[in-house]
């Protein structure tokens, strides 16, 4: 059921209804249910997927806590000594940690399974199968259940979070609680990846309906609505056409490709996310907030940290900083103190660390070579701007202009394209394939053809051109009206009414959908 | 600002944007008044008086073959055609159904050319039947027996869904007939005065099988049995069109049905000496469809039949619907004699609305 269909939106109004009107201490069940039913429309099979996922992230999470409650009723009910309370608390942790990797081996196996073995069947085929024969893994490519990527992050980071607890209460003890967090239909999809201890705050309060956040809710997911089908959905069809054709769409075409994509890419994520936002504050829910105007980024690494923002913190949460301190890690950078000295030997781990990091980010958002090398440049690219920081410093003091608007503004131009060209790996078909056309843009530029054909050949028609840019424009002001702090000074109610209507009467009128536009999921909801 | 004043501001903005709304879909959805006139009949039928003797229900080899004017002047049987382009017998039927719900005419005729197809063919045609429906049970059932997989459901329901990118091909008579549209037929029917004679009568090309799908008779049962229980006679008709091909193993098939039901069957095909047509001067477009001196002749022969069939009263007794149907041909004529100035003047029919 997509969120851009009607049929989402017949669900949404008798959920809603069922949600408010039933009311009290139901109204959890009511969005569990809801969950399940908007997941089972993406094949009810999906379903042994997430249940399997909540069951044993349920057992392992609860086991660990009994065992944290039992340690401590055992420490208050004798005496030891301190060596000994400190053997006892390692045993039970050692005992924990089995139930961690349990839990872990289930979820990021189902995980690996589903989502990688074609990957790895066809890499492993192509290096061992005789030359002039072909063997067919075509039997090993699984379908993606719906969001699986993002609900078992999820799981993961709630069950590591309790594995760091220190209180077997903050553990989840009922089973359909944990399910609603981990399945929670509109941030099933495409995210964000919330965190237990944000997400129970609100999740299962017990509200009445609130005509203000409604209201604001219901903005934001048309707001959304409005990215998605004005700009992203438009402009897909502009992209798909350059990169369906690459022998035709060389050299200046190759930058229209990624800049075409890069604005298309943050209508439909940006968009979705509003979406998922607006929707569960309308049931009075607040989801945390996954973008802060990333094109306003000066260096990649503050890109990351304005995009996406969730995943990023998830990587470093849970794989970054466990990775840095872990034993392996040091080791190396103790060997390299060693042999490359104080200074070098130190960053060999950072560097180690980041690189995993990267790699494992490009592989979670596809199983293919073109995100492993998207990972690895973004990893490169993070490392050598950390490395040139002192000399960036010593620029800035010395030439003023460094430290101008202007010169941001440069910052900020060259970081968008500095992405555009790694998010290329996105859009073209191999690595191979990528690399040439990045490098046609220097070999085979070929501007006189764009000045005499422009975006005509691309399938959409000037007016196509001039409701995508009008909507960028109003996605920019919205952009600087949030940053401003609107959210903190909401408008009143009847000029929010006023401002969907008009959304919704836009993007009724001039959105991309219906015959002549594919009905499209959300571009994350594949990673 | 009180409670009550912002809900009441709430209110009023609610009530602009749904009126907003409402102009933007009335402004998109096509009027077919400049071409595709065949898109403005169903719906015409709602404006129509809702008295009548005989319905005709079926594809353009109804509204195109058949003269209601004609029928009344010398049968004295009131008609209308809820008729459409390539309607599929499950459109033919909700729309029967739908009709029910203004009135009984006393007798159904179906054109059996529909049982060619078992499945839904296409989206334009669909539309072209089924967006002039009336909201009702019946065109939610119409709906979904006729959406092909790609299409929306409640774009059926709220057009703006499926119109909503004509703002880029807005037409002057998009404005023009914005409030009120004309009238495109004469009862359904749809005047060509022009003549097109038939050349070439192409064979009808092997068909793998010859069966009419299940689906097609469950309709027409479910056709005879609404009929029976409404009291209203069902007859079969083909058209005596002589493209597309219709084959004598359908005929059968349709002869054999007529039969063990005790329906009246006729296909005209089999009566074209006897209607008098002929197809150098009775077709307007090389033997698809009548024109009108075809259509008119046709409906006289049928006529006949059905006076021959039962004892219907003669309407035209009755001074009011005298008047109501004098009304009626004098627009029929003029019409006429506007397509035939046409004819004359620029070698083609010029005027498809009623004048």
């Amino acid at each position: 059921m997509l969120f851009t269909s009607f049929s989402f939106l017949f669900f949404l109004a008798l959920l809603l209804l069922a949600y408010y009107g039933l009311g009290g201490g139901r109204q959890w069940r009511i969005l569990l249910a809801g969950s399940l039913i908007f997941y089972a429309f993406s094949g009810w099979r999906n379903l042994l997927y997430i249940g399997a996922t909540i069951v044993s992230s349920f057992i392992a999470t609860t086991r660990m806590a009994n065992l944290l409650e039992r340690q401590e009723t055992y420490l208050a009910e004798h005496r030891l000594s301190a060596a000994e309370s400190k053997s006892y608390r390692r045993r039970v942790k050692r005992q924990r940690l089995r139930w961690l990797i349990a839990s872990l081996a289930v979820n990021l196996g189902i995980l690996a399974v589903v989502k990688y073995t074609g990957f790895a069947a066809d890499n492993l085929a192509r290096l061992l199968q005789p030359p002039g024969v072909v063997w067919e893994t075509g039997g090993l490519h699984f379908l993606l259940p719906m969001g699986l990527s993002f609900y078992t992050f999820q799981v993961v980071g709630y069950t590591i979070d309790m594995y760091r607890s220190k209180t077997p209460e903050t553990t989840e003890r009922s089973v359909f609680r944990l399910a609603l967090f981990v399945s929670f239909f509109p941030q099933i999809i495409q995210g964000p990846i919330s965190r237990w201890a944000d997400l129970k705050q609100t999740l299962f309060t017990p509200r009445r309906f609130c005509a203000d956040d409604f209201s604001a809710g219901l903005l934001r997911a048309l707001f959304g609505l409005g990215k998605k089908l004005l700009v992203a959905d438009r402009l897909l069809a502009a992209v798909r056409t350059l990169t369906a054709e690459p022998e035709e769409f060389y050299g200046v075409y190759v930058l229209v490709a990624v800049f075409l994509y890069a604005v298309t890419l943050y209508a439909d994520f940006t968009g979705g996310i509003d979406m998922t936002i607006g929707i569960a504050r309308m049931f009075g829910v607040r989801v945390t907030e996954n973008f802060r105007r990333p094109f306003y980024s000066a260096s990649i690494a503050e890109y990351w940290r304005r995009w996406h923002i969730t995943m990023g913190t998830w990587f470093r949460d849970y794989l970054f900083y466990p990775l840095s301190l872990s034993r392996p890690l040091t080791r190396l950078g103790e060997s390299g103190v060693k042999l490359l000295g104080k200074y070098w030997g130190r960053r060999l781990p950072v560097w180690g660390a980041t690189m995993v990091t990267w790699l494992a980010t490009g592989v979670w958002h596809g199983a293919s070579w073109n995100f492993v090398v998207w990972g690895g440049l973004n990893g490169v690219v993070i490392l050598i701007s950390q490395e040139l920081i002192p000399l960036y410093k010593s620029f800035h003091a010395r030439w003023a202009f460094s430290n101008t608007r202007f010169y941001h503004a440069f910052q900020v131009l060259r970081t968008f394209w500095l992405m555009c060209f790694i998010r290329s790996f996105d859009i073209y078909a191999g690595v191979g394939l990528t690399c040439r056309m990045l490098l046609s843009v220097a070999a085979r530029f070929d501007g006189g053809r764009f000045a005499a054909a422009g975006l005509s050949p691309l399938g959409l028609t000037a007016a196509d051109y001039v409701i995508a840019l009008l909507a960028v424009g109003g996605m920019i002001l919205a952009g600087r009206v949030g940053a401003a702090g609107a959210e903190s000074r909401p408008a009143a109610l009847p000029a929010r009414l006023a401002l969907c209507g008009a959304l919704a009467v836009m993007t009724l009128v001039f959105g991309a959908y219906g015959p002549g536009y594919d009905a499209r999921q959300f571009i994350y909801n594949r990673f | 600002m009180g409670k009550s004043r912002i809900w009441r501001r709430a209110l009023v903005i609610m009530i602009f944007y749904g009126a907003l709304i409402a102009a933007l879909q009335q402004l998109l959805t096509p009027k077919y008044m400049e071409e595709i006139f065949e898109g403005a009949l169903i719906a015409e039928y709602y404006a129509a008086e809702k008295d009548h003797d005989v319905l005709f229900i079926g594809d353009c080899e109804v509204y195109e073959n058949f003269s209601p004017i004609t029928l009344f002047e010398e049968f004295g049987l009131t008609s209308y055609i809820r008729g459409g382009p390539q309607q599929l017998i499950w459109q033919s039927y909700y729309l029967l159904e739908d009709t029910l719900r203004y009135e009984k005419p006393d007798i159904v005729v179906f054109n059996v050319l529909a049982m060619q197809y078992g499945e839904p063919q296409s989206e334009a045609y669909n539309r072209l039947n089924l967006d002039g429906m009336a909201l009702s049970p019946a065109k939610v059932k119409a709906v979904l027996a006729s959406m092909l997989p790609e299409e929306s459901f409640w774009s059926y329901f709220l057009p703006l869904l499926r119109y909503h990118d004509r703002w880029r091909e807005l037409a002057p008579e998009d404005f023009a007939f914005f409030f009120q549209r004309a009238a495109a037929s004469h009862n359904g029917f749809m005047m060509r005065s022009d003549v097109k004679p038939v050349g070439r009568i192409p064979a009808g090309a092997m068909l793998e099988d010859y069966a009419l799908a299940p689906v097609c008779f469950d309709y027409l049962d479910r056709m005879r049995e609404l009929c029976g229980a409404s009291g209203m006679e069902l007859v079969l008709i083909k058209a005596p069109t002589i493209w597309p091909h219709w084959y004598p193993e359908w005929d059968r098939q349709i002869r054999d049905y007529a039969e063990r039901y005790g329906l009246l069957y006729i296909n005209f095909l089999d009566n074209m000496e006897n209607i008098g047509l002929d197809l150098a001067v009775d077709t307007y477009d090389a033997g698809l469809h009548l024109n009108l001196a075809g259509a008119e002749k046709l409906t006289r022969y049928f006529g006949a039949a059905l006076r021959a069939r039962g004892d219907w009263p003669d309407r035209r007794a009755d001074p009011a619907l005298r008047a109501v149907w004098a009304e009626k041909a004098r627009r029929y004529e003029e019409h006429r004699a506007a397509q035939l100035r046409e004819i004359e003047e620029y070698g083609q029919v010029r005027s498809f609305r009623v004048p």
